[in-house]
């Protein structure tokens, strides 16, 4: 029998791991194709317009959701730690949630008012 | 019982870390705990069963199992509250070695328990005069948090971090030493913090919250180890000025 | 696998990091308005003093915080341990680290003009 064990904080603590490791494989990804910008600048414009493609698009917004939710979650989880208030940790999960869709979709809808 | 009683299909962990389940009917009755059902196998069906408990009335802390795999003190959990289409499956205790059937090895939980500073040493003698200890003050609040704990590692259990870092002191030996390092009491708090800063110690924990879920007494490990991770920095950043 | 130096680096490094990625999500909610273009990235980021040290400390901050991020997360899935979990952790900091500042030094070094 597999353990049980779904509940809120146990998956903010799923969330937050697989967000950081997402993040972490992408920016060797990231830096290398910035590091076109002075080299081989038609290179870089090269994939800026192969990120203009709507399914490029939603998955830059699950990026920038990812970069969101890592930084929410991880400020919870410190102010957990440092701060003598710890209570209502379930609802602060929650809101490192909705906090990263708020921040992700605002990009998203940027991106797609061309 | 007069009549036929219903049966429960109860399959148990059998056999050490290679075993398998094996399953048995149970008579079902109207008030009857997991740890009955367990008990009506070993007297009625299997004497063979190996299993452990003592006190029947969750003060002993013995007779955590893994319960349709979560972990619960078996004595206090009615058999009506886990049963799923009249069947509920029972084994060892997660993340401790099994010696037989639903019996785990609690040697790692307790060896754990000792190097978080968990052993009380007493800051006077019993010639010296009686301490006043104030109930309503932080540090005893903090303290009296964790005294129930009954060393039933159902939290061990239920830990994940536990399962991928088996050299994790796990969340019953740290809120011990968090229930310590509060305790006026207590001769050693200083090196409390020493005790969970190493490799295994209190800042591997990912609050993940199993812990504090799970516990049958309704106790709080992930935020006593929370406060060990609060009093950790502060004494990093205290010894660097 | 962590002791308390690694947390504090690891807590540290975030700590940092929290307003940097305020500011590269604010940046890039108004950047990508209409499209973006290496032109457009260049024209605000080279020479500028203010984005190689945004950008910079980012580059710093994030490598320290991957790398032990990443060290847990393998130890406690695969049960590497030791020197093997060392190198793992320095490899991994070092390389983010290269590529990082060879991305910080590309957008923001020359064309001062």
């Amino acid at each position: 029998m597999r353990y049980a064990r779904t509940h809120p904080l146990w998956l903010a603590y799923v969330l937050h791991r697989v967000s950081g490791v997402a993040l972490a494989l992408f920016l060797p990804v990231h830096f290398w194709v910035l590091s076109y910008a002075l080299t081989q600048p038609e290179k870089l414009n090269q994939f800026l317009s192969f990120a203009d493609q709507p399914v490029v698009k939603v998955a830059e917004f699950g990026l920038v959701f990812l970069l969101a939710v890592h930084m929410a979650g991880g400020l919870r989880l410190m102010a957990m730690e440092w701060l003598p208030w710890s209570a209502p940790q379930k609802t602060l999960a929650a809101g490192a949630v909705g906090f990263a869709f708020l921040l992700s979709g605002s990009f998203f809808l940027q991106v797609i008012s061309i | 019982m007069p009549e036929e009683a219903e049966k429960l299909e109860v399959s148990v962990w059998r056999g050490g870390a290679d075993g398998a389940y094996e399953t048995f009917q149970v008579p079902a009755y109207e008030n009857q705990t997991i740890l009955d059902v367990v008990s009506w196998i070993q007297q009625y069906a299997d004497p063979t069963l190996t299993y452990r408990f003592a006190c029947r009335v969750g003060m002993c802390g013995s007779c955590a199992m893994m319960v349709n795999g979560r972990p619960r003190w078996t004595c206090r959990t009615h058999i009506r509250t886990v049963v799923q289409d009249g069947a509920v499956q029972v084994g060892p205790l997660r993340n401790l070695p099994v010696i037989k059937d639903l019996a785990a090895d609690m040697d790692p939980f307790f060896d754990k328990w000792v190097a978080a500073g968990g052993v009380h040493s007493p800051s006077a003698t019993r010639h010296d005069p009686m301490e006043a200890i104030d109930p309503q003050e932080t540090d005893r609040a903090e303290a009296s948090a964790g005294i129930e704990c009954i060393n039933c590692s159902v939290c061990y259990a239920a830990c994940d971090t536990v399962a991928g870092n088996p050299d994790y002191l796990g969340p019953a030996a740290l809120q011990r030493a968090w229930t310590l390092y509060n305790d006026a009491k207590h001769d050693d708090r200083v090196n409390i913090l020493d005790a969970v800063s190493g490799n295994g110690g209190c800042h591997n924990c990912h609050s993940m919250g199993s812990c504090t879920v799970y516990c049958p007494n309704e106790l709080d490990p992930m935020s006593a180890i929370a406060g060990l991770k609060r009093e950790t920095t502060r004494n990093f950043f205290r010894k660097r000025r | 696998m962590m002791n308390l130096h690694l947390y504090m680096a690891q807590r540290i490094s975030a700590l940092v990091m929290a307003p940097l990625t305020l500011g590269h999500i604010a940046v890039m909610i108004y950047a990508v308005q209409g499209g973006l273009s290496a032109e457009e990235i260049l024209g605000r980021t080279q020479g500028s003093v203010f984005w190689f040290l945004f950008y910079g400390s980012f580059v710093v901050a994030v490598s320290v915080h991957a790398a032990i991020g990443l060290r847990v997360i393998v130890h406690e899935h695969t049960g590497l341990r030791g020197a093997g979990l060392a190198a793992f952790t320095w490899g991994t900091g070092g390389l983010l680290l290269l590529m990082g500042a060879r991305a910080v030094h590309a957008v923001t070094a020359g064309g001062a003009s």
